[in-house]
């Protein structure tokens, strides 16, 4: 009975999550939407509290009220001006959630985990690896902290390409053999190091499509937490994140009048010269 | 368990396709505004993150539990209110929305 309610209320969660985002999508029911996704996002937080294996509360209560003052907190005074900052602040927060709930997952069944779980839970911490380290770096550079300028060097394509592979060989590997603790660290450190590097070629006018690029990846660390998890609200929810996110990039790119694929692949293209020209136009020109 | 991860599958599959197409006609005046919500979406994680901050499996897991719902909670709160914050000001400034 329990369990049926618990699904009764993901049910619901995903419903109102796509009818949140169709309503964002239109200026006349946007805020009918945004509130509508935390409806969502509250009845699924709920029908959680009520999963079998969680036995107190106490943990969970002060995660909350420390992450609501924290959050509350940067809605509040960040300055409106400072908005895609504010995101890719917030998605490192998510990312990184992701990652340690993956760790803490292997951690927990690390000898014994089958073939499927075992590649979720790969997927889990890379992504929210990258999305945490790449996130900030989003934020450090439209805040100023790093520098705005995109950071080049020779086969910086090829060396980002091959880390890569290398994590999706080490998540290869671990199917077979899951116990291999230390190559599993490995590759969360990996994680943090592509998150890092695939940034550092962007320029800052550029961001705005690396950030909702990030919330793609952080959307599909989610679904593979749900996998992972056997949690079907988590895989429809970062199913949802993931495909709105990576079409959201594309759509900013193109407004913008920049190539996707430059603007992911490699820092072609002055950007210096769009950045001004952007500023210039009205807002909803 | 095949059962289960095609399952797993067919929704994610279907799910992305949902999310692909409610989004197709966004305006750039939304763009940011999407961009902060679909963002409080992703905090969805903090599902995963309350049950293991919950369980007590050992000491590891419910220290690094915590940590994720901290976070997690942040992006949720943070994100939705904020997306209510730049939304409120839209209204505001454009009169009649395009």
């Amino acid at each position: 009975m329990r369990t049926f309610l618990i699904q009764v209320a993901y049910l619901a969660a995903s419903v109102l999550f796509i009818l949140g985002l169709r309503g964002l999508s239109s200026p006349e029911t946007a805020r009918r939407g945004n509130l509508l996704a935390a409806m969502g996002m509250l009845l699924a937080i709920v029908g959680t509290l009520f999963h079998k294996d969680i036995i107190s509360y106490e943990w969970i209560i002060v995660g909350m009220v420390i992450g609501s003052a924290i959050g509350a907190a940067m809605a509040i005074f960040m300055p409106m001006t400072a908005m895609p900052e504010r995101i890719a602040l917030s998605h490192s927060f998510g990312g990184l959630a992701a990652a340690l709930v993956g760790v803490s997952e292997y951690y927990r069944h690390a000898g014994e985990l089958g073939a499927v779980k075992m590649t979720a839970i790969g997927f889990e911490v890379l992504l929210g690896a990258l999305t945490f380290t790449g996130s900030l770096m989003a934020f450090g550079k439209l805040q100023g902290l790093i520098t705005g300028v995109p950071v080049t060097y020779r086969f910086q394509n090829s060396s980002n390409i091959s880390l890569l592979m290398i994590s999706l060989g080490i998540i290869g590997y671990m199917i077979f053999v899951p116990s291999q603790h230390v190559l599993f660290y490995l590759m969360l450190v990996l994680g943090f190091l592509i998150g890092v590097l695939l940034v550092l070629p962007i320029g800052g006018a550029d961001m705005p499509v690396v950030i909702s690029l990030l919330n793609s990846y952080a959307g599909l660390a989610a679904a593979a937490t749900g996998f992972v998890l056997s949690n079907n609200i988590l895989i429809i929810s970062g199913a949802l994140d993931g495909a709105s996110g990576f079409l959201l990039s594309v759509i900013m790119s193109k407004a913008m009048n920049r190539s996707f694929t430059n603007v992911v692949f490699g820092a072609f293209g002055s950007v210096a010269e769009t950045a001004p020209q952007r500023r210039g136009r009205p807002p909803g020109g | 368990m095949a059962d289960e991860l095609l399952f797993g599958l067919y929704i994610f599959v279907l799910a992305a396709f949902v999310g692909y197409q409610v989004i197709t006609r966004v305006p750039p005046l939304l763009h940011t505004p999407l961009m902060s919500g679909t963002n409080a979406i992703s905090g969805i994680s903090l599902v995963g993150s309350l049950v293991a901050a919950g369980a007590h499996y050992n000491t590891v897991s419910t220290v690094l539990g915590l940590i994720a719902v901290t976070c997690a909670t942040i992006n949720v709160v943070g994100g939705f209110m904020i997306t209510d914050r730049m939304l409120k000001m839209f209204k505001r400034r454009e009169g009649d929305p395009s």
